[in-house]
């Protein structure tokens, strides 16, 4: 027979105005097994928390019953008293009568029939309690980073200036990501390369990070602290040790048409390629699809123009398997696609691009080698019309509910900078609100509106005509005029909204991490662990989680890269007591359990058994307790009953419906 | 609603997965979005914890409706769970319909820790609902009433 | 019948078998049981007719720890159980020898009963060869004759098919016996309204004294211990006082069997009450093929069962209130 104390908390008058505390105690004190009941202003505090373990001691306590907020506030705390008095910290049970009493009750009696009822069903609970001993397992001191934007270069970059291993895998052949692609940046105007590139290099130079490119993570097993993860090295076709980056190949490959993804799909660019001029590693790829010598056999010219002899047409996907104790994703964003947007024209004309095409416009290393000129002749625009929120803070499903957050700065700077390069061109903005938080920036765009003459228009566009001189018409309202805007434009750019990388439902689906509707990570807490999914040891870092520009997600990824080290710090972690086990008596082998086990914590040996002197072996059902996470979906699927939950026995919830029932 | 009714009391029993639904009572609380007290919540891991047994032997002690809530469908903290409490439930509401038992004594929601509103909104209807329906004689053992 | 015991004889002489699976006479004419014979002289006593209706699937987890090969007689709707249990890990594929036997349908007793004959003394035309459609009955009170069809096992009415879906060899013509839909029932009660759905288990069910032959008998209820018997949920069985006990014990053996129940039809063939229970087993199987598809337990020994599996899109609980 267990020996309860029940605890009471007045939670100041949260709980005490609207629950008659002494009453729960008082009748706390009719349950079985419950030999001491009390009730005190904050059982959290310091001097409620010594009263807990006062009375653990002097009544000899086996079990305690807290009445208190809910357990996803204050468990730990109580655990961890419960701990100091010599108590395992899985005999106690939370009893939540704030939120889910006095918070939402106003009648005394009722509250307080309901509190009554409530610890009588902790009570019930913890009569069944069982001392629990969390586990441990061990922590393999290697990060793995998803991803190789500023974000995943970042976080790689300070988790191995902590001294441990770091691994990016990147998709695309280089690391870089979008900020790679930017021309300047708000609100300083750097250029971003010139910011970037020196990451770039830092992080293939440091001995700790090991960077695979054109390589995708293929299966990830495992839990936090020892994940193992198969990671497809795509072929490359090019030797990457042989290699010396002279560049000749691309010069004399004779297949030309494949669109350049780097530059958008403005112009194109050889079979054989580098991303652009700084990739990191600056050793190019075979795009399969588009060489001569994969689609026909003939050719060849790379090959023998190679002097390295580096030109490897036999190359294979090469799978690598590898062990990690984190993984930080970081897998950045795209924009969306415009299909559902056929009233600004993106597909009709060529002069009508997204913001993201217009730097490479305006960048140097461009289509346009930075000469602001219209795609479909060349020519200098003289009106550029620039239109916001396009799939942004939308209501239907043509778009997305929120704020890509960056387009109103980035705008800005287009904007300002064009005026700046080329006075002559007037540019107008239409835009529903301007959003401008963050430091400096509402400063740097009253700059494009006062210093730089930029027309900000507060309206929406309701259809851009491509007209047959060329010019692009562009109907619009004005809000603030109550008028109706009629404009020629020679250009006119779309801040079109971005989305996480589609990759990522694929990646968070093996991950076990959870995922929005609109495809963002989810955090483990939306103002408190901004940084980590609720799957263990699993860590966000960059627009993966939400939309933010370079320097919130360089912030970010530090963040992420913190929290890994705090993780890859631990040389070992204390695995969550409760999880699944079996009855080896009861259990029939059937493999139903194993079925629905998502984390393949359940395995079968053959095992003797003694069955009440019956002497066999059996193929029984062992739970891995390191890998079971304790969601309980065995202990249903076992007919027998032979899988059950510690911390959530079926006798111990059978308990709670009986309390609560009575 | 009659006199009869406002007298009854019905005994509701509600299974709360930990990661959404539990968070989402206890963010319907901190709301101050009221229930009535007759719900009482039992807090599972997850959706797929709850038994069959369980709903029927809450039915059997006496309760008047089982509701059980997990996380909305592709968001379950064990990314499966809540798929397979999904058929569990289908098929066993299924069942106690089939046997003539009212259907509306039982419901499963999903509802996320963003989502107070709706589950106090939630239980609400489940509660006038429960009392539409009246006490649950269907599946009560006699002994134990009180 | 004559052909089965004389394969029979000849794979316990050369040692293929250690003992053979399949019924021997009763006590009185239609009341034939499973039984093991060991030697080629006790299968004297081996019988095959019309009234061997047992499903000997289960046996075979006992005689899988058994030495030796057991030779098993298994009916065409037998071996759905047999494939489920291999699926399960209950039997071993390894220890059996699986004929499979024909089938023209298996009988009812209590059909023939209740068609007012009584005091029966021997039965003809329920041998497996036998072509007769009648069945000529001697009783205390002189012959009667019975239409076959008319003393089938409901079972039987609405047979999955002729076909065995595992054997090593195959003895005796089966012939098509469906003349009915299984669902029909499910289809008539669910149309009830709740009154009366009610009014008809609470009628079918207080008539179950929780013998447990239905759970001894059935394939799938194959638990080492029953969840019923063991103190995992404070479950186990009590006197028969209340009327929610057997309500209980039945949708959860039901449920249990969800997805893994091959309809085979002893629950309802053993019931010493006469409850139609293969009528919950086949709401669930019911169910499961109009909202996951169609899935027949036991046509395969590896495909996913219902209940195991999932879909993004599957249907929400709330659909039991819309379907009306």
């Amino acid at each position: 027979m267990q020996r309860i104390g029940v605890f009471v908390c007045h939670c100041g008058s949260n709980i005490a105005a609207t629950v008659d505390v002494s009453k729960v105690a008082e009748m706390a004190l009719m349950e079985p097994g419950v030999v001491h009941a009390e009730d005190y202003q904050y059982m959290c505090s310091e001097a409620g928390q010594a009263k807990i373990q006062d009375a653990i001691h002097e009544k000899k306590l086996s079990g305690i019953v807290v009445c208190s907020c809910s357990p996803r506030m204050h468990e730990a705390t109580f655990r961890k008293a419960a701990e100091r008095a010599g108590l395992n910290p899985y005999m106690v049970e939370i009893a939540n009568i704030r939120e889910h009493c006095s918070w939402i009750h106003k009648d005394m009696e009722e509250a307080t029939k309901k509190a009554v009822i409530l610890m009588r069903a902790a009570v019930a609970k913890v009569n069944l309690n069982t001392p629990l001993k969390p586990g441990e397992s061990r922590v393999t001191k290697r990060a793995l980073i998803i991803g190789g934007g500023i974000a995943g270069i970042q976080t790689a970059l300070d988790i191995a200036d902590a001294g441990y291993e770091v691994d990016i895998v990147e998709k695309t052949p280089s690391i870089g990501g979008r900020m790679s692609q930017l021309d300047k940046t708000f609100p300083t105007l750097d250029c971003s390369a010139c910011i970037l590139t020196p990451k770039m290099v830092e992080a293939s130079a440091h001995e700790k990070i090991k960077i695979y490119t054109y390589s995708e993570v293929e299966k990830v097993s495992g839990f936090v602290g020892d994940f193992t993860v198969d990671i497809r090295k795509k072929a490359r076709s090019v030797d990457m040790d042989k290699c010396t980056g002279c560049g000749v190949c691309q010069e004399k490959c004779p297949s030309k048409k494949a669109p350049s993804e780097f530059n958008r799909g403005l112009n194109n660019r050889s079979a054989i390629y580098t991303p652009f001029a700084q990739a990191i590693p600056n050793v190019p790829v075979i795009d399969r699809e588009a060489c001569i010598k994969f689609k026909t056999g003939k050719c060849g010219i790379c090959s023998k123009v190679c002097q390295a002899g580096a030109i490897d047409y036999e190359q294979k996907d090469e799978i690598i398997t590898e062990k990690y104790g984190a993984i930080v994703v970081a897998t950045g964003f795209d924009t969306i696609n415009l299909d559902k947007y056929d009233e600004y024209a993106y597909s009709q004309s060529k002069d009508v691009i997204t913001s993201l095409e217009l730097e490479r416009v305006m960048n140097a290393a461009g289509p346009t080698h930075g000469h602001l000129e219209r795609l479909s002749d060349g020519k200098a625009p003289k009106e550029m019309v620039f239109i916001q929120c396009v799939g942004s803070r939308c209501s239907d499903d043509r778009g997305k509910p929120y704020c890509s957050k960056i387009c109103c700065m980035y705008t800005a700077k287009h904007a300002m900078l064009i005026r700046d390069k080329y006075p002559d061109v007037n540019v107008t903005v239409f835009y529903i609100d301007v959003r401008t938080p963050g430091k400096n920036f509402d400063e740097f765009y009253r700059r494009a509106v006062e210093q730089y003459g930029v027309n900000y228009i507060k309206g929406q566009v309701g259809k851009v005509i491509p007209q047959p001189d060329g010019k692009l018409l562009v109907q619009g309202s004005d809000l603030l005029d109550n008028k109706q805007i009629l404009k020629e434009a020679d250009m006119v750019v779309l801040a079109t909204a971005i989305e996480p990388n589609p990759d990522v439902r694929k990646i968070a689906t093996m991950l076990t991490a959870s995922i929005d509707t609109n495809n963002f990570l989810t955090e483990a807490h939306a103002k408190l662990r901004p940084v980590e999914s609720p799957t263990a040891g699993i860590f966000l870092s960059g627009v993966c989680q939400g939309p933010k520009d370079i320097p919130e997600t360089v912030a970010q990824a530090g963040a992420a890269a913190v929290k890994a080290i705090g993780l890859l710090a631990k040389d070992k972690l204390l695995t969550n007591p409760c999880t699944a086990h079996s009855d080896e008596l009861l259990c029939n082998g059937c493999s139903t359990c194993e079925n629905v086990c998502p984390y393949g914590a359940i395995t079968y040996e053959d095992k003797e058994v003694n069955d009440h002197g019956i002497r066999e072996v059996r193929r029984l059902a062992v739970v891995n307790s390191a890998l079971c996470q304790g969601c309980g979906a065995c202990t249903v699927a076992c007919p027998s009953g032979a899988m059950d939950l510690q911390g959530f026995s079926n006798r111990q919830i059978i308990a709670e419906v009986d309390a609560i029932c009575r | 609603m009659s006199i009869e009714n406002k007298s009854f009391r019905p005994k509701i029993v509600a299974f709360c997965c930990n990661w959404c639904s539990y968070a989402g009572a206890d963010l319907a609380g901190s709301s101050r979005l009221s229930y009535p007290a007759d719900v009482k919540i039992i807090r599972v891991p997850c959706s797929c914890r709850v038994n069959p047994m369980f709903i029927l032997r809450a039915f059997e002690k006496g309760a008047d409706g089982v509701i059980m809530c997990g996380c909305h469908p592709g968001d379950c903290h064990y990314s499966t769970g809540n798929y397979y409490a999904r058929r569990r439930m289908t098929l066993l509401f299924s069942m106690l319909d089939y046997i003539g038992v009212e259907n509306g004594r039982t419901r499963v929601e999903w509802v996320s820790a963003a989502e107070g509103v709706k589950f106090s909104d939630t239980m609400n209807s489940f509660v006038e609902k429960i009392h539409s329906l009246g006490e649950n004689v269907r599946l009560g053992d006699l002994r134990c009433r009180n | 019948m004559q052909e089965l015991i004389n394969r029979a004889k000849e794979l316990l002489d050369n040692g293929t078998v250690a003992r053979v699976l399949g019924w021997k006479a009763g006590d009185l004419p239609y009341d034939p049981e499973p039984a093991y014979f060991e030697t080629a002289e006790s299968l004297k006593d081996f019988v095959y007719n019309g009234f061997c209706g047992a499903n000997l699937s289960k046996y075979m987890i006992e005689a899988s720890k058994l030495e030796g090969k057991t030779l098993v007689c298994l009916k065409p709707c037998d071996t759905y159980s047999f494939n489920q249990l291999i699926k399960e890990h209950r039997v071993d594929r390894e220890k059996a020898y699986i004929i499979g036997v024909g089938c023209k349908g298996k009988l009812d007793i209590e059909k023939i009963r209740n068609q007012g004959v009584k005091g029966i003394e021997s039965i003809e035309g329920a041998e497996i060869t036998d072509e007769a459609d009648m069945l000529k009955i001697q009783t205390i009170y002189g012959e009667r004759s019975v239409a076959y069809a008319d003393a089938m096992l409901e079972r039987c009415h609405v047979c999955k098919g002729k076909e065995h879906k595992i054997f090593d060899e195959q003895i005796g013509e089966s012939k098509e016996t469906k003349d009915g839909e299984r669902f029909d029932e499910v289809s008539r009660i669910e149309k009830l309204s709740p009154e009366e759905k009610f009014a008809f288990f609470q009628k079918e069910l207080s008539k179950c004294i929780r013998c447990n032959a239905c759970r001894n008998v059935c394939p799938a209820c194959s638990c080492r211990k029953c969840v019923f018997d063991s103190n995992k949920f404070d479950s186990s069985q009590k006197a028969n006082v209340d009327s929610f006990e057997e309500k209980m014990f039945h949708i959860i053996r039901a449920f249990h069997v969800a997805g893994r129940c091959t309809d085979c039809g002893e629950c309802s063939r053993v019931c010493p009450q006469g409850i139609p229970l293969h009528l919950f087993n086949r709401k669930f199987i019911k169910d499961i093929d109009e909202l996951y598809g169609e899935y027949q337990a036991g046509d395969d020994t590896d495909s996913k069962a219902p209940l195991t599996n999932y879909t993004f899109d599957d249907a929400e609980p709330s659909i039991v209130g819309k379907r009306g």
